[in-house]
């Protein structure tokens, strides 16, 4: 079973990150996607940049709208992910309580991962998105 | 903090409250382990020289857990409380061999005193910063050292296995016996009787020497693809794949691929049961019975395992001394992974690839396969003599393959009465129910 392990954040985490030496950051994140590499768990990963560089598209209204700077009231920042293939949920808990994260506000929220056979087959946009898949080798 | 209740807090902020899963249940326990077992049980091999201790020594530490982590919770760090129990048990069981072995007591001597090391206290539920045997440099080797143990050539291809799947997977007999349909007591006999022959013959707790290493490398990769077809096709009972065997054997793989990087059969493997494994959502139709490849639905197949197996594969070659018969299999199940259809599938470079892997590693399920593959490239009329030959000489004697291939080809060639002989031939030797089933399905489809 696939968990996306989605990495969480606030302003306040990442405003005591940036005390942190980088080089120690990339040295323990390395680690421990070391770690999961030789455990034959890791499937993808990917981090994301400063939030605050980022765009928040907003469709409350009737058309859309635009804003720069990071989403919301920056209590739930989205910082990165892990996907991991694993036995059970508790494997995958088990896992991100070994990410070197640490700090106020600093979080991991854990999902599974659904997979394209849980949907209509026979729809014509589930095919090409299987097509897709079949193309680019896709998860 | 009390183990096991939900305690509501207020959430940061004032938010919503939020309840704490209940912090060691055993499937807390069971997804340690599974992570952590391998590790434990290579660190205390190393620090006993004693592969049979190192495994009661493991699985005392993990019984402990199951007792202490519902009532206290998981520690923050696992590994080192598992490790200190374990030491601490092997400090125990050190003293009562002084008694009646001189090396014991050599051992015993270097020990400090007090009550802290006897085990009648619990580890620091905090833990320490891992235990004082964890040594990151020399992990991996441990690991590996356990993995040519438990897939020692003294012990029989059953015990292996189990073995494997116990110390390096970290099932539980109970999980091994599901996975093999046999009972937990079978298991547990089989895994006590391989650690005595393991001491009786004196094997050595390491990484075997560079003149043994590829051969005993084999002896791991076969327990490993040995795992994955018993996942993946029952040899018995009526269930056609047991899918988390077979993902296991994919996940151990992978496991070997880091430690072992330079070894080209190792991706060779790897590659092999990727692509293999893509194929199992297409396997089983809606109504529960076997799908043969030719009639699968090839969008349903999972991209990235083929993807994954194919990196693996390149690997593989890349290493520069050529493919074994691992990844010879491996490019047979590639070609089929990249077509798009049975008929627009390169039959002539399968029926080389086979001419290959019978150079390499010669067997009549290899000829058998060539013909098949001879039969779809150039039709069953050149297949028919290769199979014959077969007969006639005897190979595959106590096998269903070789009459449904022979049915088969028959049928294809017009001669019903003689294809049906075939098949009921193989339906008589064939032990999975579900394959029967479709084997008389073929047959019927002659009339």
């Amino acid at each position: 079973m696939k968990y996306m392990l989605i990495m969480r954040a606030t302003d306040e985490t990442y405003a005591a990150f940036q005390d942190v030496d980088f080089s120690e950051v990339v040295e323990s994140m390395g680690r421990f996607n070391d770690e999961m590499i030789r455990a034959g768990v890791l499937v993808a990963a990917e981090g994301l940049d400063d939030p605050a560089k980022g765009v928040v598209v907003d469709y409350s209204a009737e058309s859309p709208v635009v804003t720069d700077g990071p989403y919301g009231e920056t209590k739930e920042l989205f910082g990165g992910f892990w996907i991991l293939d694993v036995a059970s949920l508790e494997e995958a808990v088990e896992w991100a309580k070994r990410a070197p994260l640490a700090g106020p506000g600093s979080k991991t929220e854990i999902r599974r991962v659904t997979s394209i056979d849980e949907f209509p087959q026979d729809n014509e946009w589930i095919q090409k998105e299987r097509a897709w898949r079949a193309a680019t080798g896709q998860l | 903090m009390a183990g096991g209740d939900r305690t509501a807090v207020s959430g940061p902020g004032g938010g919503p409250a939020v309840t704490p899963r209940a912090p060691g249940g055993r499937e807390a326990v069971e997804a340690v382990w599974r992570i952590e077992s391998a590790r434990i049980t290579g660190t205390l091999a190393r620090y006993t020289g004693d592969f049979a201790l190192a495994e009661d020594l493991a699985q005392e530490a993990l019984a402990e857990a199951l007792v202490a982590w519902p009532r206290d919770g998981v520690p923050r760090e696992p590994a080192g409380w598992l490790l200190t129990v374990g030491r601490r048990r092997a400090i125990d069981a050190f003293r009562r061999r002084s008694a009646l072995d001189e090396r014991y007591a050599v051992l015993s001597r270097d020990l400090p005193e007090g009550g802290a090391v006897t085990g009648a206290a619990a580890p620091d539920p905090a833990g320490p910063d891992r235990d004082l045997l964890w040594d990151p440099d020399r992990i991996h080797d441990d690991v590996l050292a356990l993995v040519f143990t438990a897939c020692h050539p003294v012990l029989s291809r059953e015990a292996r296995v189990a073995l494997t799947l116990r110390v390096v997977s970290g099932l539980t007999s109970d999980e091994i016996a599901r996975a093999f349909l046999v009972p937990t007591a079978t298991v547990q006999a089989r895994i006590t009787r391989a650690k005595k022959t393991l001491a009786a013959a004196q094997v050595p707790f390491e990484v075997p020497p560079p003149e043994e290493r590829r051969a005993r490398l084999g002896s791991v990769l076969s327990v490993l693809y040995l795992v994955f077809t018993e996942g993946s096709t029952a040899t018995s009972g009526s269930e056609w794949i047991r899918q988390d065997l077979a993902r296991e054997a994919v996940r151990l793989t992978r496991v070997l691929a880091q430690l072992v990087p330079d070894e080209p059969e190792v991706h060779g493997l790897l590659a092999l049961l990727e692509l293999t494994a893509a194929r199992f959502p297409a396997r089983v139709g809606d109504d529960g019975e076997p799908v043969l490849l030719e009639a699968q639905d090839r969008r349903r197949w999972d991209r990235a395992a083929i993807r994954r197996g194919r990196a693996a594969l390149v690997h593989a070659g890349r290493v520069g001394r050529g493919l074994g018969p691992y990844g010879v299999q491996a490019a047979i199940a590639e070609c089929h992974a990249v077509a798009p259809s049975v008929d627009e599938t390169d039959w002539e470079r399968i029926v080389l690839l086979y001419d290959v892997l019978g150079r390499l590693a010669p067997s009549p399920v290899v000829e058998l396969n060539r013909a098949v593959a001879v039969s779809v490239a150039r039709g069953p009329a050149a297949a028919l003599p290769l199979v014959d030959e077969l007969a006639r000489a005897g190979s595959l004697a106590g096998s269903h393959l070789l009459p449904s291939v022979r049915g088969e080809l028959l049928a294809r060639l017009g001669r019903f009465d003689e294809a049906r002989r075939e098949i009921e031939r193989a339906v008589q030797l064939c032990g999975n129910e579900r394959e029967r089933e479709l084997l008389r399905r073929k047959a019927d489809a002659w009339v």
